[in-house]
Order: C-alpha cells, then sequence, then structure tokens
C-alpha cells in the first residue's frame, strides 16, 4: 500500500502538481486526435467530388452510340469513342503481351535466388522503373520504336506502357509466389520434379489469384496513362486497328477534349472519362475482391 | 538447389553427358529463360538513361550546363534553358508535399492507432481508390473545377494576406503552380499513406505499451516514440511521394497555366519539366529543340532516380529491422 504511494506515477503527479499542465495534454491529445480524424475524411472530399462531378456531367452523353459511334467533327451532334474504346484495348493488349511474360519469368528467378548479384539488381531495376515518370517511358519509346520507325504507332504506346506495367507485375507476382506454402515446392522437388514443371505446374497455378490481381491492377494503371501516349500512339480521329498506324486512345482523348475551346467537345470529355474512370476502377474493384476473397481462403485453411 | 541435384553432381559421369542430361531435364533452359528475363528488366532500366543521354547530345554540346542555369526557352532563335520548369517542378512538388504531409501523416495515425477494425479497410480501401483515378481526369476535374471554385478564391485570399512574401506575389491566375501544387498534393497523399501506414502498424506493440504506462497521452506516444521509431520508413514515404510529385505529368499540364516565364510567384502560371515535354514534344520541329526537350527529360529522370534512390534506401533500411512490407 505505501509502496504504492511512494511509486512514481506522472499521471498522478501531473493531476497534483499542476493540474494545468495535465489539462493542457489532454486537450492537445484530443485537439491532435480529433484532427488526425478530420484528415481521414479530407481525403475522401476530392474522390467524392471527383465521382460526382464526372458521374453528373458524363452520364448525359451516355448511350449505345457514345459507345459504337466515331467522333464527329465539332459542331456535328452524336458520335462516340468507339475508335478510343478500340484503340485502348490494342494499346494495353500489347502492353499485356511484351509485359507479362517477361515480368512473370523474371519474378521467378527474384522469388528463387532474391540475393544474388543478379537477383538484386533485378529488384533495384524494378524499384527504380517503378519511380521513373511515365512521361519519360513516352521519350524511350519514341527515341527506341517512333525515330527508328519515321511515324507514331500502336506498337510504341504499347512498348511505353509495357515498361510502365512491368515493375507492377513482378512486384506482386513475387510477393505471390513468397506466400506460396514453401512445402509445396519442397514437396514438389522432392518427388523430382525439375525446377520448371515445379514453377509450372505447382507454384504458378498456386499463385495463380494474386498473379491475376496483380495484372488486373497493372491494366487498370497503364489504362489510365495518357502521358506516355502523346507521342507514341498519338491519337486517331478515325477508327484504327493497325499497329504500325497512330492511335487513338482513352485516357489521350479525354485531355484532347478537354483542352479544345469547344463545349461540345469539353462535355465528351466528361463522358469519355466516365468511361474511363468506369474500366479503371471497376478493373481495380474486381482485383481488390479477388485478393481479399483470397485472403479470406488462405484463413480459412 | 535441392539435395538431390548435389547428389547427381557427386557422382558426375562426363562433364558432357551431364549437360546433355540437364538439357533434357529442361532446368538449363527455365533458369535460361529467367535470367534473360531478369537481365531484359535490368537493359530497359539502363537503356532509358542511355537513350536520353545519346538524344540530348546536340543541346548538351551546344548549351553545357548553362542549360540548366538559362532562363530563356525561345524556340524560334534556338536558345534553350530549362530554369524555370525546374523551379517549377520544385516549386510545386514542395509546396505539394507541405500540403500533404500532415494529412497524409494524419490518415496514416488514423488507420493505425486510431481507427477501429470495422473502418480502416473502407478508409483504406478509398485511399487505394484516390491512387487509382487516372491523372488526366484529376487534370479534367481541376481545369473545370477545382481551379473556378478553390484555386482562384484561394489565391487571391493568399495575396491579400501574404501578398509582401514574393511567392505570393499578384496577379493571381487561376490555373497557376498553385493549383498544380494542390492538385498534386491530392495525388500524392496514397503513396504517403500507404506507406507510413506499414511503417506505423511494424513498430512493435511494446513500444506503445511503454510509453501509455509511463503515462504519456496517445498524441505524445505518436509524436514522443512512434514518429521517431519510424522516422526513417516515414522519411523514405515523404521522399517516394515527392518522386511522384515530381513526374507526375498529365494533371499538372491541365492546370498550371502553361507560361516559359520565370517568375517566383505561386500564384503566377507555369511550367514544370513533365508539362513542357507534354506539351510541346510534338511541335518539337528542329532537331536542337527536340534534343533541348529530351534532356529536359534527362534532367528529370536524373531528379527522380536520386530521390527514388534515397527513398529506397530508407525503406529498406526500416523493412531490414523490422519486418513489413513497403511498397509502393
Amino acid at each position: 500500500m505505501s509502496r504504492m504511494e511512494t511509486a512514481f506515477s506522472p499521471i498522478r503527479a501531473a493531476r497534483t502538481e499542476s493540474s494545468l499542465h495535465y489539462r493542457r495534454r489532454q486537450w492537445v491529445n484530443r485537439i491532435m486526435l480529433a484532427l488526425c480524424g478530420v484528415a481521414a475524411v479530407i481525403a475522401f472530399i476530392p474522390l467524392v467530388w471527383i465521382l460526382v462531378y464526372v458521374i453528373q456531367r458524363g452520364y448525359r452523353y451516355l448511350n449505345l452510340d457514345f459507345f459504337i459511334q466515331q467522333p464527329t467533327p465539332v459542331g456535328v451532334p452524336g458520335g462516340g469513342i468507339f475508335n478510343a474504346i478500340v484503340g485502348s484495348a490494342i494499346v494495353v493488349s500489347i502492353a499485356c503481351l511484351i509485359s507479362i511474360p517477361i515480368s512473370l519469368i523474371a519474378a521467378f528467378y527474384v522469388y528463387e535466388r532474391p540475393n544474388t548479384v543478379l537477383g538484386t539488381l533485378i529488384r533495384f531495376s524494378t524499384d527504380v522503373l517503378s519511380g521513373v515518370p511515365s512521361i519519360i517511358m513516352g521519350i524511350f519509346a519514341y527515341t527506341v520504336i517512333v525515330l527508328t520507325q519515321g511515324h507514331f504507332s500502336a506498337l510504341s504506346g504499347g512498348f511505353a506502357l509495357a515498361i510502365i506495367m512491368t515493375p507492377i507485375v513482378l512486384r506482386t507476382t513475387e510477393e505471390m509466389l513468397k506466400l506460396v506454402p514453401k512445402t509445396l515446392r519442397e514437396g514438389s522437388l522432392a518427388l523430382g520434379a525439375p525446377d520448371w514443371r515445379t514453377a509450372l505446374h505447382i507454384m504458378l497455378p498456386a499463385a495463380m489469384t494474386g498473379i491475376i490481381t496483380g495484372i488486373m491492377l497493372g491494366v487498370a494503371r497503364i489504362a489510365g496513362e495518357a502521358a506516355p501516349m502523346l507521342f507514341t500512339a498519338f491519337g486517331n480521329p478515325f477508327l484504327s486497328t493497325d499497329i504500325n498506324q497512330p492511335i487513338a486512345t482513352l485516357p489521350h482523348q479525354v485531355y484532347v477534349y478537354a483542352i479544345s475551346p469547344y463545349r461540345d467537345w469539353q462535355d465528351k470529355a466528361w463522358a469519355t472519362a466516365l468511361v474511363l474512370i468506369g474500366i479503371v476502377l471497376g478493373l481495380e474493384f474486381i482485383a481488390r475482391g479477388v485478393a481479399a476473397w483470397q485472403q479470406r481462403r488462405l484463413r480459412v485453411r | 538447389m535441392s539435395a538431390i541435384t548435389q547428389l547427381r553432381l557427386k557422382q558426375r559421369p562426363s562433364a558432357w553427358s551431364e549437360l546433355v542430361r540437364r538439357l533434357q531435364h529442361g532446368d538449363v533452359i527455365f533458369r535460361l529463360l529467367t535470367v534473360i528475363a531478369g537481365l531484359l528488366v535490368i537493359l530497359v532500366a539502363i537503356a532509358i538513361g542511355y537513350e536520353l543521354w545519346q538524344n540530348s547530345a546536340l543541346p548538351r554540346a551546344a548549351f553545357g550546363l548553362s542549360f540548366l542555369t538559362g532562363t530563356n526557352w525561345n524556340p524560334v532563335t534556338e536558345d534553350f534553358g530549362a530554369l524555370p520548369f525546374l523551379y517549377g517542378t520544385l516549386q510545386t512538388s514542395l509546396f505539394a508535399l507541405l500540403i500533404a504531409i500532415p494529412i497524409g501523416l494524419g490518415i496514416a495515425i488514423f488507420l493505425s492507432e486510431l481507427a477501429p477494425e470495422w473502418l480502416r479497410h473502407p478508409v483504406g480501401f478509398m485511399v487505394e481508390l484516390l491512387a487509382a483515378v487516372p491523372s488526366v481526369i484529376f487534370g479534367l476535374w481541376g481545369l473545370f473545377i477545382f481551379v473556378p471554385v478553390v484555386v482562384k478564391p484561394l489565391g487571391q485570399f493568399l495575396n491579400s494576406t501574404l501578398g509582401f512574401i514574393p511567392i505570393f506575389q499578384a496577379p493571381v491566375f487561376g490555373p497557376s503552380r498553385l493549383a498544380a501544387s494542390l492538385v498534386l498534393s491530392i495525388m500524392i497523399l496514397p503513396t504517403l499513406v500507404a506507406i507510413s501506414r506499414d511503417v506505423f502498424l511494424a513498430i512493435p506493440q511494446a513500444q506503445r505499451e511503454g510509453a501509455l504506462s509511463l503515462g504519456a497521452t496517445k498524441w505524445e506516444m505518436i509524436t514522443q516514440n512512434l514518429i521517431p521509431y519510424g522516422l526513417s520508413g516515414i522519411l523514405g514515404a515523404v521522399i517516394l511521394a515527392l518522386g511522384r510529385a515530381m513526374g507526375e505529368t498529365m494533371a499538372v499540364t491541365m492546370v498550371i497555366g502553361n507560361n516559359l516565364d520565370l517568375t517566383p510567384s505561386l500564384l503566377h502560371p507555369g511550367y514544370t519539366m513533365a508539362s513542357l515535354i507534354a506539351n510541346e514534344f510534338t511541335e518539337a520541329t528542329s532537331d536542337l529543340y527536340r534534343g533541348a526537350l529530351i534532356e529536359i527529360g534527362l534532367v528529370l529522370f536524373g531528379l527522380t532516380l536520386v530521390v527514388n534512390i534515397i527513398a529506397r534506401i530508407l525503406v529498406w533500411r526500416v523493412a531490414r529491422r523490422i519486418p513489413m512490407e513497403a511498397r509502393a
């Protein structure tokens, strides 16, 4: 009893010796913690604000024609963004074709030998690539492909996007491979399966859900990239499916419409933005949903 | 490698038949493929720097280091200097950090220390959604809604109260470096929040219990224990966010007003390096002009590279000390 009372207690000391000081600390605590909560609310404002405006100003233009028609010149009513939808699909597909195989295979190297010189270099390069601004990827694709070919092309756009996508897919694949129980891999190796068979038939299926999540996040990211499209895919007011020709993409179309001086086009910018944000956030939702579902499944096991 | 391979290596019939066997086995090919894919990733990272360097040879020869300090950007007389854009990039991204750091850390603290379990996931998810919104849509919103509604009045207020400071000089424009900074601060928020939240979550519980048991309030626990403990990770998050802000292109291009002059004021329209490239690259008619734009890209690449490497080292250091997943 007496020990308890002589033991130093800052709270009690503060209370008795300087109750003003104690109260000030309490108030600082309450105010600052409340401000942290306010900060969380502040983060919502722009997101909600953007979504509300894109939907409110974009939905009026949305009808079937907007999806399946080609753009009309300024002032001519109607018209759609079919060319940009097709173009985005083509450019993103090219990016996936280049990026996914390379990042998956490289991820296996990093997973199996993370601490070798090469493994460290790969991880370092991945980090570097994920930090390089997308416009720089555009310049890179321009110097490598557009200058060599002599013209803008869907291919160069896809190439730029592939470089942006690679670190995302590589990273998630590596993380997902790490989540696969080690015993699974060891079991396969112990049965005499070669490394490649283990990788292809055991590790890959086991990590598949996560890898697909990563790919979808990567696609969501590159589908919204306009900056590298400016001088690679370049944009095209007509429908084109030729990968050696300039091609329209959704984000680039939003930009072109938005900075135009015509009211009509500005309205179309909102509608195109609505389509784009629908695709990107849709992908994001599905990917996160799959990831959450996967996590719950693993936990139940 | 597995014990089986080692056993086999011990027998080692002959080098040739061993090679044939291993080729048939398939692992050599698999290993080779993984090495090639890995080398490709490294090669691309190097090639980006190389291409930028090669293609900016013309202006580097013509202007040398004075390119970085030149204040003129005149395609007609072919006189190029990067200072206005360096200034624009640094001013907007640093100002964006100034706004985003308190808010981002506040959210991270809220998510890791204060929010009840059921609230963490939805709020975290909303922040991730903010990261998923394409840059060009931020630009669209900024151009038509945010600038007239928020930036212009705020600029006028700043000018009327703090106008004696050069960076708040009149005249006040809507599309301006201030607009770019504010939009950037929103865009880098997710990076800041995600990494610093992970840093906070990785701090051992004993740190909190120790502080609280000594009578600290929760806020004192956060400022006196958690923040110093996770400081290098938080710094890493801040610097990564800086890198993102410097390279952000579309949204900035659409709200910054695109003005080539070097003026100190935050309330004036300006240019960042990224937005200059975005705006002028397709108009570049001569080789020198295009080379100068690529050299701007080279400078930007160098800056983001340095920033990212510093950030990675900081975050990796925390990661090594405490197990965590710090992904950007």
